[in-house]
């Protein structure tokens, strides 16, 4: 009998007890005897040179601890924030990697950087005291966008970084996709920008440092999605905590989205200033401090052409991009445009030639790196927007143009021509499933009535992939990858049967105390209640790469069932002991260990209880303890896929764009647990639509201040900004390679949505001649594009 | 400067000395330790710190304690019954998935409990507008306002919202 709470089943979760009762250990709830407060100061300027800073007012305010600079950091021999990923230059250059320390020591390069940390015996205090530090800047100018940093002339963030340049890199072949154009009979071209975001998940970030004098251990309890990657980052490159002295928690943590991979400088601060004041020091980001501060995501700014034949056949695609990085690397910054963007140029057609130039600039802007979907929405967006403008220059259906160049399911694994290789997908099929989803055919029906009653209605596709599982090692290593990206689990058997699950994933909002323990009960027959996910303490977890890039089922949920068949082989052993029959004649099903062709038989649950008590073992063959770990490496990187259908009806008036309805038919794989999966689905189409239609990071190209800094500013999208979904998922193409055949859902909303809904805002102003529009489609851009467009629809246009 | 504060904090008598300055959702979280209250912004948009004073849904970041003297709170820690059964509300947010990161699910409840109380059969768009200070970032909001009416049935006695198994 199929086991209620095992794969496939919507159960419950269990971490929503301690959620919904308030129960939840976020790192700001930790309080500790004699514990302390940090607030930084931060630089208003978004550069400056810092000629001295005066603390002595700040020292002498009521509870004050400390007041420390980087001056006391670099006495300290404190590192730089590193980097984990190089990439190189079309002439084979390195890229240029300028020192990020955790506070400023002569130069700040953006409004928010941090010069110094006062600690108090309250936050209050420490807040009041940081106001009285005197800061002595020299402003210098700034470089506020990517293309103002390429402009000649511009000054320059870094001094070792001519032109603003991190690197100017490409992938694809230049001269096949040359040739191509050169017999292209028609081209469609698109600029475009993928305006930069906020991720902004509701946690603001925070961090708490404890030094234990007897023995010499730290201990960072801190907002992470990896913390074994901040205890490798942290205590080897900055700190010099070697890994045994230093303990990092990651403990509930309210969302990530990309923003809680990195190593923040903040983490190394609190845990190097907890051994100066002897007492622990915990500080917690105001929303301000994360807007300021959090990596942001996307900062595009591209050309593309599509070269196409007579018939529409896609023959090859350009894209020129140039990245904007922010004032320093972020810990996997320089990957994101790079190999998780225009390797995903191909989409889902076949188009046989691609050549890709991306130029990565710095700037006097908070770190740019991954942001939910990381590269693959910029890449989804470049490429759905441009297709459906290819539509329009061969007069094809949107859908009949998609259709015709769609790798067909046959052509599976599929190499593209920018580096990756789709092992499944069937992307006809999730466009036959989306049609009637949608009731397409009856779409110009409802066009016209709402042209009656003078609204605007578009519909709008895209199609997407995105490479997920991150990833093989090997590859990773080859492409700049200074780590490996495997996950690591072990699955400990108790004596009397139960099991607790270390992974090295880490859950933020995405389920894995639910979604991990289905998958072990369902393996091994038992209640999902005996099984207990633990993740997030490296003092627990052997060890970790973390959360992010959809990678946890994938890449954690193999390692577990790697893990999970160790246990089993050794249960077998044990079974095959104690029920005195050869290893080879003992079967296993759903935890039961069977003597072939008898009725002898041992539930886990006993083998279990002997491994622990093996009074008889043959002790030089089997040893006692039933407890395994695995690290399984994947063997490529995983593919989900689908076709998102948007439609929207615009209001002339007022600009006003609403949402009448979305579809999103996706291909994951096999799926664990589908009220998570459309859960996951949900928040992710919210972010696209948000990047769509509200959400804009601006700074100010001359000054550098962040103009969208709080939520007076920056829209993020609520409750009655977006519809219910329709949300729909095949199981038909299973990923070939993982042992679970998974392949990962929780990007795959953010990229499929924006191109979505901004093909259908196109659609719907398509009247006006409107054939493209930058995000997000707010009302007031809506409604100018609207007046500006000449003519205006006449009566007898609207008819046709 | 110090003051006293006293309120009847989840049918409990509290009172503490505190900085005039103290915010409500300060004293919650740091004097009594119920940290279930959470702040998520420094403008009073997103809801994460809703609290009950006097049986109204309160942003207690923008509240300060002494405001709250003498009043009755209700944070998210004593929705539930004595016995740990969960408030109807709170039964629906788990049986349809209205939460996952969890950081915006006390102050989401509170509101959707308050919200209820006032309107005890909401329509889809009156849940979506009465929700509108709370920002969540993790369900899209399609799963809370489904907790939300399925919750709103189960206050109204209409049926009660199903307590699922693990």
């Amino acid at each position: 009998m199929a086991n209620p709470n095992g794969i496939g089943a919507s159960v419950r979760r269990r971490e929503d007890q301690r959620f919904l009762t308030g129960r939840g250990n976020y790192t700001d709830d930790f309080k500790r005897p004699n514990m302390t407060h940090a607030v930084h100061v931060r630089s208003p300027y978004a550069h400056a040179r810092i000629l001295g800073i005066d603390f002595a007012d700040a020292a002498a305010m009521p509870g004050v601890v400390a007041v420390l600079t980087g001056a006391d950091m670099e006495a300290d021999k404190v590192g730089s924030l590193p980097c984990g990923w190089q990439i190189h230059s079309k002439d084979g250059s390195p890229m240029k990697e300028p020192p990020h320390y955790p506070l400023a020591r002569d130069r700040v390069r953006y409004v928010g950087d941090a010069v110094a940390v006062v600690i108090a015996e309250t936050r209050e205090q420490a807040r009041d005291a940081a106001e009285m530090v005197v800061v002595d800047y020299e402003e210098l100018p700034a470089v506020g966008s990517s293309t103002r940093a390429i402009d000649g002339g511009a000054p320059l963030v870094h001094d070792d970084a001519p032109d603003n340049v991190c690197y100017d890199w490409h992938l694809g072949d230049q001269a096949a996709v040359d040739a191509a154009f050169a017999n292209a009979a028609h081209v469609a071209k698109i600029d475009l920008v993928n305006q930069r975001l906020v991720p902004n998940a509701m946690e603001p970030r925070a961090a708490m440092g404890e030094y234990d004098q007897s023995s010499g251990e730290y201990t960072l309890t801190t907002t992470s999605q990896n913390p074994h990657v901040t205890r490798l980052l942290m205590g080897a490159f900055v700190l010099g905590i070697p890994e045994h002295k230093l303990r990092v928690v990651a403990p509930d943590v309210g969302g990530g989205f990309g923003s809680k991979i990195f190593h923040y400088g903040e983490e190394a601060v609190v845990t190097w200033a907890a051994r100066k004041v002897g007492r622990p020091v915990k500080w917690t980001a105001d929303r301000s401090e994360s807007f300021l501060t959090d990596a942001h995501g996307r900062d595009h700014v591209s050309h593309a052409e599509l070269a196409m034949d007579a018939d529409g056949n896609f023959l090859a695609l350009r894209v020129s991009t140039l990245a904007n990085l922010g004032a320093y690397l972020s810990t996997f910054a320089p990957s994101i445009p790079t190999y998780l963007y225009a390797t995903l140029l191909a989409g889902q057609y076949k188009t046989p030639a691609i050549y890709a130039e991306v130029k990565a600039v710095f700037t006097n802007t908070a770190p740019v790196d991954a942001y939910r979907g990381a590269g693959r929405p910029e890449a989804c967006y470049l490429i759905e927007r441009l297709v459906d403008v290819a539509a329009g220059v061969m007069g094809m259906d949107k859908t009949e143009i998609r259709r015709r160049n769609f790798v067909p399911k046959e052509a599976m694994p599929y190499q593209t021509p920018v580096a990756l290789q789709y092992d499944t997908g069937d992307f006809a099929k999730n466009l036959d499933i989306a049609l009637p989803l949608v009731d397409y055919p009856g779409f110009q029906q409802r066009r016209a009535e709402s042209k009656a009653r003078g609204k605007l209605r578009g519909i709008g596709f895209a199609t997407y992939i995105e490479a997920c599982g991150i990833a093989p090692s090997n590859v990773a290593g080859a492409l700049g990858a200074r780590a490996g990206l495997y996950e690591c689990a072990e699955v400990r058997f108790h004596p009397t049967g139960s099991v607790t699950v270390f992974t090295g994933s880490h859950s933020h909002g995405q389920g894995h105390e639910t979604t991990f323990a289905q998958i072990v009960a369902e393996r091994f027959g038992i209640p999902i209640e005996n099984v207990e996910i633990v993740h997030g303490d490296t003092n627990k977890i052997p060890f970790g790469m973390g959360t992010y890039g959809s990678r946890s089922l994938a890449v954690g949920g193999s390692a577990l069932v790697k893990a999970m068949d160790k246990v089993e082989r050794k249960a077998k052993k044990i079974a095959a002991h104690m029920l005195e029959a050869a290893e080879t004649d003992i079967e296993v099903k759903d935890g039961r260990f069977t003597v072939a062709g008898t009725d002898k038989s041992l539930g886990i649950g006993d083998i279990a209880l002997q491994a622990y008590v093996p009074h008889n073992f043959p002790l030089d063959e089997l040893e006692p303890g039933l407890d395994e770990q695995a690290f399984y490496d994947p063997k490529n990187f995983t593919y989900p896929n689908g076709c998102h259908v948007c439609e929207v009806e615009i209001d002339p008036d007022t600009g006003v764009t609403t949402i009448v309805s979305f579809a999103a038919v996706d291909d994951f794989g096999n799926v664990i647990n589908p009220l998570i999966v459309e859960g996951q689905v949900h928040g992710g189409l919210v972010q696209g639509i948000g990047q769509a239609l509200y959400e804009n990071c601006v700074y100010d190209e001359e000054s550098g201040q962040l103009v969208t800094g709080s939520y007076m500013d920056y829209c993020m999208p609520r409750a009655d900004d977006v519809p219910s979904f329709t949300v729909c998922y095949h199981e038909d193409q299973p990923c070939t390679h993982n042992p679970l055949g998974v392949k990962g859902c929780g990007e795959a909303g953010t990229i499929g949505a924006a191109a979505a809904v901004m093909n259908a805002v196109v659609d719907a102003l398509s009247d006006y001649g409107v054939t493209h529009m930058d995000m997000p489609a707010t009302p007031e851009k809506v409604w100018r594009t609207i007046r500006d467009a000449a003519p205006a629809p006449t009566p007898a246009m609207a008819a046709e | 400067m110090s003051c006293t504060v006293s309120m009847t904090v989840n049918g409990k008598t509290v009172s503490r000395e505190v900085e005039e300055r103290t915010l409500l959702v300060a004293f919650l979280r740091e004097h009594l330790g119920l940290t279930g209250t959470h702040v998520g912004c420094d403008t009073s948009q997103c809801g994460a710190c809703v609290v009950h004073v006097d049986g109204r849904s309160v942003k207690s970041c923008t509240t300060l304690a002494v405001q709250a003297n003498g009043a009755e709170v209700t944070t998210i820690e004593g929705l539930a019954a004595a016995d740990g059964t969960l408030h109807p509300m709170q039964a629906a947010f788990r049986e349809h998935h209205g939460l996952q990161c969890g950081f915006c699910t006390p102050g989401m409840v509170m509101s959707a409990v308050d919200l209820v109380r006032e309107n005890p059969n909401p329509t889809e768009a009156e849940i979506r507008e009465g929700l509108e200070g709370n920002i969540c970032r993790c369900t899209g909001y399609h799963n809370i306002v489904k907790a939300v009416k399925a919750g709103a049935e189960a206050m109204a006695g209409a049926q009660p919202a199903p307590v699922a198994a693990e």
